[in-house]
């Protein structure tokens, strides 16, 4: 059992829990997650580190309330327990002095792309930040990106904060700006991270994004996680999660987390089906 | 009570015993156990058949050299829990080696009787013993030697782990057990599944672990959490065993590997085994719902039977195992073929995939197979299997299951780059000691020989904690005196 120091909601839906986990808050890197599987029965979830303090011997992560699991996870308050966690799993990001650095976060995958922003900035880059998401409200860790951030923008689909439109248009619009990209990270949804690679391309910017296939056990041994780079099977888990943009098969991967679409939703309705019988109670 | 003695051709004229199982049209519906075991009856009448060679060659036969002669005895005369000490003295968990070891190739291949007879059923005889100990609620703890001051870290719960961290705490040594997944037993959890190796026996043998005094910690991947330097650095480790077991799968590199419905074995398997997929959804974990589908499982291993076995039980109408030699080649154990024929397991022999098709959702369809035929033996000594021309056909499947074996974990070897690997990136040892290129660092199990069986992982931990006792304390131990 570990224990849950904090955890807040950023904005609807979208949960900062803190979770007392020394060994893994000691060697965590940018780029790395943590499996956990929340109760006794759970299944075992790969949820990327948003942050950590060695200190405290605390590993930060940001979570959606998506399917059964992250749900259950986001209904967690602190002084409460998760079952397990184990950690840092992942190579860690690439991090060197590329000169600017362009970090891409779309919706709850800016706080994946938010430590890496942190490393970036550290080695020495110019970063930029394009934080991404549908409306305003679901725009989160605004302050924290501006603090590591040379530039920083935000971007909303309906145009009720910041940039109106999508996060790779405002990509578009600094290459076209003329000025010199050297790397770019983009974290998010995968249609946004394949038009992500489909901006960079044709310049030939080396572009970097964080692959959520889905996974059982993260240390490397099923290969559930497997994915096509460059006509070849990769391990997210091991070789990844961070991967070339250029050569990923984003399609594949697509069509490979539809896989349990049906046993999902079937999870979601028992489980809040259970929720209302508790209400009533 | 006291056997009459009995003569030799006395001995040989009592027929080998059966195994009683669950009847399989019974079985393929349910996960519990397919063999129930001996009754003491059947148990002693088998040990009768024992003829007590002066010379018995059967021990050598044994990975850890279990006194089966004087274990069998002891059967005989009806001093079961005496029977289950004589064991422990040379075998850690005998309860799952008497269901998973291959007896058939190891100490049952070489007994006297074998020639002329049927050997002895040696590990249904130690099977019957640990269970009678274990229901009788009669384990015994073994006597553990005083505290040496030592610390050893034993990284992977598995059988070599186990069984390396058995030996060491009973000589006296502090030891810890890292373990990657949230559940102890490795691939004794994840691989083996329940109704071959029920869950309870392993959890029951790891308490009986603790009771010695052997710590375990859960959700720690070393080379990720902690690195080994670290362990021997900060953490003040005299000595480490690796036994982190098998590593990625490997997959078959034809096109359509990467459709919905094509699975490894390992992430088929742990779904089911240690995610209790087959509770979905009262567990969380889901997996391919199999009711009313085609399965094809590839591969001849134990592995590929497990999976095959397991999807049958999960409903689906045709099981395949799809093998590209003959059923004389296959690795699998005959009780393991036997069972799964029993249970209406379609073998298609000497075929081999070409290609995975797939519907437009991306869901798997087909797989185009071709057939094969056995030409000259290749370097495993096995003949090896050739394509016929033109012998392409399409065998409707829902799933698919890739069983063909795993490569390494890479993780210890790219945080420990001192530590020696081979070609195929497996830990190189000595294997008198299983000492690795690292100094007071040994390894053991698969991760050193590649996939192989529990016993021979658990004869390198025994091995490899011979030899950390002698380099902690500078004396070899008596494992004779146990």
């Amino acid at each position: 059992m570990y224990n849950i120091v904090s955890a807040i909601f950023l904005a609807e839906n979208i949960k900062k829990i803190e979770i007392k986990a020394p060994r893994i808050a000691k060697k965590r890197k940018a780029g790395q997650f943590v499996m956990i599987r929340v109760s006794e029965n759970g299944e075992r979830i790969p949820l990327t580190i948003a942050d950590s303090d060695p200190e405290k011997g605390t590993v930060t992560i940001i979570v959606q309330g998506m399917g059964k699991s992250t749900i259950e996870l986001n209904g967690k308050e602190a002084g409460e327990t998760i079952h397990d966690i184990v950690g840092p799993l992942g190579t860690p990001s690439h991090i060197e002095k590329f000169g600017t650095a362009v970090s891409i976060g779309g919706g709850v995958g800016t706080a994946i792309a938010y430590p890496t922003a942190v490393a970036l900035k550290k080695a020495g880059n110019y970063v930029i930040t394009i934080n991404g998401a549908r409306t305003k409200d679901l725009v989160i860790l605004e302050n924290e990106m501006k603090a590591v951030s040379d530039e920083a923008y935000i971007t909303t689909d309906d145009g009720s904060y910041g940039f109106h439109g999508f996060v790779t248009q405002k990509l578009q619009e600094l290459i076209d700006s003329g000025r010199t990209i050297d790397y770019v990270l983009a974290i998010g949804p995968i249609p946004m991270m394949r038009a992500v690679a489909e901006v960079t391309r044709p310049y030939g910017i080396p572009t970097v994004v964080s692959l959520n296939p889905v996974m059982v056990d993260g240390t490397g041994m099923c290969g559930g996680c497997r994915v096509t780079v460059e006509n070849e099977i990769r391990f997210a888990c091991v070789d990844g999660p961070e991967f070339d943009a250029h050569k990923v098969d984003f399609k594949n991967l697509s069509d490979r987390n539809r896989m349990y679409l049906g046993e999902e939703r079937q999870s979601s309705e028992t489980a809040s089906h259970k929720c209302r019988i508790g209400h009533q109670q | 009570m006291d056997p009459k003695p009995m003569t030799t051709k006395e001995r040989l004229a009592i027929p080998r015993q059966a195994m009683p199982a669950q009847d399989p049209k019974e079985r393929i519906h349910n996960f519990r156990e397919v063999n129930l075991g001996y009754t003491p009856e059947l148990a002693q009448q088998e040990a009768m058949r024992c003829i007590q060679c002066k010379d018995p060659v059967c021990i050598k036969g044994c990975p850890v050299n279990i006194k089966i002669d004087r274990f069998i005895k002891l059967v005989a005369e009806g001093n079961f829990l005496g029977a289950a000490k004589k064991i422990k003295e040379d075998n850690v968990l005998p309860a799952i080696c008497g269901r998973v070891c291959p007896q058939e190739d190891q100490c049952e291949k070489v007994c006297v009787l074998t020639k002329k007879y049927t050997p002895v059923a040696i590990g249904n005889l130690e099977r019957f013993v640990a269970d009678y100990e274990r229901e009788q609620g009669k384990i015994e703890l073994p006597d553990v030697k005083p505290a040496s001051g030592k610390k050893v870290a034993v990284i992977g719960s598995g059988p070599a782990g186990l069984s390396c961290a058995n030996d060491l705490a009973r000589l006296g040594h502090s030891v810890t057990v890292f373990e990657a997944l949230h559940e102890l037993g490795g691939v004794l959890m994840y691989g083996i599944p329940e109704f071959r190796l029920p869950k309870d026996i392993v959890k029951t043998e790891i308490e009986g672990m603790k009771k010695l005094g052997v710590k375990f910690v859960t959700n720690t991947v070393v080379g990720r959490s902690v690195t080994i330097d670290e362990l021997m650095g900060e953490e003040h480790f005299d000595a480490i065993f690796i036994g982190v077991g098998a590593g990625l799968p490997w997959f078959m590199g034809i096109p359509g590997e990467n459709l919905l419905g094509v699975y490894s074995a390992n992430e088929f398997l742990t779904r089911v085994n240690l995610m209790k997929a087959y509770d979905f959804p009262r567990s969380d974990t889901p997996v391919f719902d199999c009711r009313g589908k085609n399965v094809a499982v590839f591969g001849g291993g134990n592995t590929a039977m497990d999976a095959v076995r397991t999807a049958k039980r999960l409903g689906a109408e045709h099981a395949y195992i799809v093998y590209r030699r003959s059923e004389a080649e296959m690795p699998a154990r005959a009780e393991e073929i036997h069972n799964a024929k029993e249970e209406g397991i379609e073998f298609l022999l000497l075929m081999n995939p070409v290609e995975f098709t797939g519907n437009e959702e991306q869901w798997l369809t087909g797989v185009k197979c071709i057939r094969m035929e056995l030409g000259e033996p290749d370097e495993s000594g096995r003949r090896k299997p050739v394509p016929v021309k033109g012998s392409e056909f399409l065998l409707p499947v829902d799933m698919a299951v890739i069983s063909i074996g795993n490569g390494s974990n890479p993780l210890i070897r790219q945080t420990t780059p001192d530590i020696e690997v081979s070609k195929r990136d497996t830990i190189v040892v000595d294997i008198n000691t299983m000492a690795t290129s690292k100094e007071a660092v040994y390894a053991g199990g698969d991760i050193v020989t590649g996939g192989a069986t529990v016993i021979l992982a658990m004869g390198a931990g025994r091995t490899a904690a011979r030899a950390i006792h002698e380099k902690l304390t500078g004396t070899a131990p008596n494992f004779n005196e146990w």
